[in-house]
């Protein structure tokens, strides 16, 4: 499977991530959320900026299943799922992930045919990545 | 100054497109830019003009000591894959229109076999930020536009039966075309519905062609434009459009991820331009994907914004409709050039030479892709 790419600006997410903390980055000034991380507030142009803990609750925005051709690892698992989630407290700030049985389960550990754009979820964390299972 | 039917299209050239051709991607460059000079009737080194697309493997060096180009003035390279096919001719009228040039070529040239494929690639980093999408599964173009596509069908009650529409409306004119890669094989909506999944809600047929291929054309000044063979085809109108806060194929992460750069671009087109939606006669819209279709359809404001698939019902796109689109193919029954063969095939209406001609037509618009910084041409046989 994909580790993710870090770069300088996101790796803040995946140091809380590894620890089971899902925070957004927001902007030390104005207050704002933003995602994906990056260096400075289109709001107020501030480069200050915090990680904010979030409540880990939301709901499903959108969902693909995707069938090969796909990269071994993931063909392997297809027919999966690929969510977004968007959180209670920001429905603007969106997360990709995978809706899971439970934390650790693998991505097609959940029939494709239960997923409900608006259904209601919570994050959980596997080996340093969050994962998402029905609220 | 303005760009306002100042220049011209006045030559096209394309190779034959397949699923594999035999000779690399600079020799199908050469022939597809010296067929679209043949066609103008203009000499090689008149040429002092290049535009393509930052992902075109043949450069400019390479192009112009191989067909004997003259000396350069202006060159440019559009990013954004398929998004910047009708800015490279944008980007050549903005510079015949303003004095750096005077003879203009754009091209692209493809091999399925080589350039980026980013997403068969786990070491390249696609120009979204893969580290949010990529271990999750999210791998492909096709599966990103399917998230936004199942958002789409779900707001606004868009169905597959509109999805087949775009795809049935394209294969009916490649049906039509011989240099088309689907010439001979007919669509039913009975395949669409029981082919296999690409990325849930998009289906096989959702996608477009993997074609090996080059095509070309040749832009001038109005006042040269009258003195060559074909009919002038003006650059009307010219638009890019990146919109604020727009993040590519990926575009979950702003307040309304269902209005892309087709709006942005269409505001500016529409500004510029002496016709509206409804006095368009015939459409070439980027087609990677059946969905980015009816999103088109709304951004250029044939419809309002979630009318873009009901606008499909009752043959709308087909030959005689209310808005004939892709009467070439497109990009998912000709050939998949990034966009490029639309270009030529708005050029071929307004010259009346399409194998599915839309009669009398005298406008059209030509788009880049929706869904990634985009690009947009309204083309006029009238002046
Ligand atoms: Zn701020």
């Amino acid at each position: 499977m994909l580790e993710p790419v870090r770069d300088a600006t996101g790796a803040p997410f995946w140091q809380y991530a590894a620890r089971g903390e899902l925070r957004v980055q927001a902007c030390a000034d104005c207050g704002e959320l933003r995602f994906p991380p990056r260096p400075c507030c289109p709001h107020c142009r501030s480069f200050e900026a915090e990680w904010r803990p979030v409540s880990g609750r939301g709901r499903i925005w959108s969902y693909v299943v995707p069938h090969p051709p796909l990269l071994p690892d993931y063909a392997a698992r297809a027919p999966y799922n690929v969510i977004v989630v968007e959180l209670e407290e920001a429905p603007r700030i969106r997360l990709v992930g995978n809706l899971v049985a439970a934390a650790g389960a693998a991505l097609d550990s959940l029939d494709p045919g239960r997923i409900r754009i608006g259904a209601r979820v919570h994050v959980v964390f596997s080996d340093g990545l969050p994962q998402w299972v029905p609220a | 100054m303005t760009l306002k039917d100042a220049t011209a299209i006045v030559g096209i050239g394309r190779t034959p497109f397949a699923k594999h051709l035999a000779e690399d991607e600079r020799t199908l460059a050469c022939r597809a830019v010296l067929a679209a000079l043949d066609d103008a009737g203009i000499a090689p080194d008149e040429v002092d003009a290049l535009a393509s697309y930052t992902m075109e493997e043949t450069d400019e060096v390479e192009l112009a000591k191989a067909v004997g180009l003259g000396d350069l003035t202006f060159f440019s390279k559009v990013g954004y894959g398929g998004g910047g096919s009708c800015a490279t001719v944008a980007h050549l009228a903005a510079a015949i229109a303003s004095g750096q040039a005077t003879v203009g070529v754009a091209w692209r040239s493809r091999k399925r076999g080589s350039g980026p494929r980013p997403w068969t690639n786990t070491t390249v980093q696609l120009p979204t930020p893969a580290q949010w999408t990529r271990p999750f599964g999210l791998l492909r173009p096709a599966d990103e536009i399917a998230m936004l596509t199942r958002r789409y069908m779900h707001e606004y009650g868009a169905t597959r039966d509109h999805l087949f529409n775009v795809a049935l409306a394209c294969r009916n004119r490649a049906n039509q075309n011989p240099a088309a890669i689907m010439y001979d094989r007919p669509l039913t909506r009975e395949m669409y519905m029981t082919s296999r999944w690409i990325s849930e809600p998009l289906c096989l047929f959702d996608n477009c062609l993997e074609t090996d291929g080059a095509l070309a054309c040749v832009l001038v000044g109005r006042e040269r434009a009258r003195d060559c063979p074909n009919t002038p085809v003006y650059v009307h109108s010219a638009a890019q459009g990146l919109p604020a806060q727009h993040h590519g194929m990926v575009n979950y992460w702003n307040d309304d991820p269902l209005t892309g750069p087709a709006w942005t671009a269409a505001r500016h087109l529409w500004k510029n331009a002496d016709f509206t939606p409804q006095d368009v006669d015939v459409a070439q819209i980027y087609d990677a994907f059946t969905a980015l279709v009816p999103l088109s359809l709304e951004g250029y404001g044939f419809c309002e914004r979630g009318e873009g698939g009901s606008f499909t019902e009752g043959g709308a796109l087909e030959i005689g409709g209310r808005l004939p689109i892709n009467t070439g193919g497109g990009g998912l029954s000709e050939a998949y050039v990034h966009g490029f063969n639309l270009i030529d095939e708005g050029v071929r209406q307004l010259r009346g030479t399409s194998t599915a001609q839309v009669p009398d037509a005298t406008t059209c618009l030509v788009t880049a892709g929706e869904g990634v910084p985009t690009s947009a041409l309204l083309l006029t046989n009238r002046s």
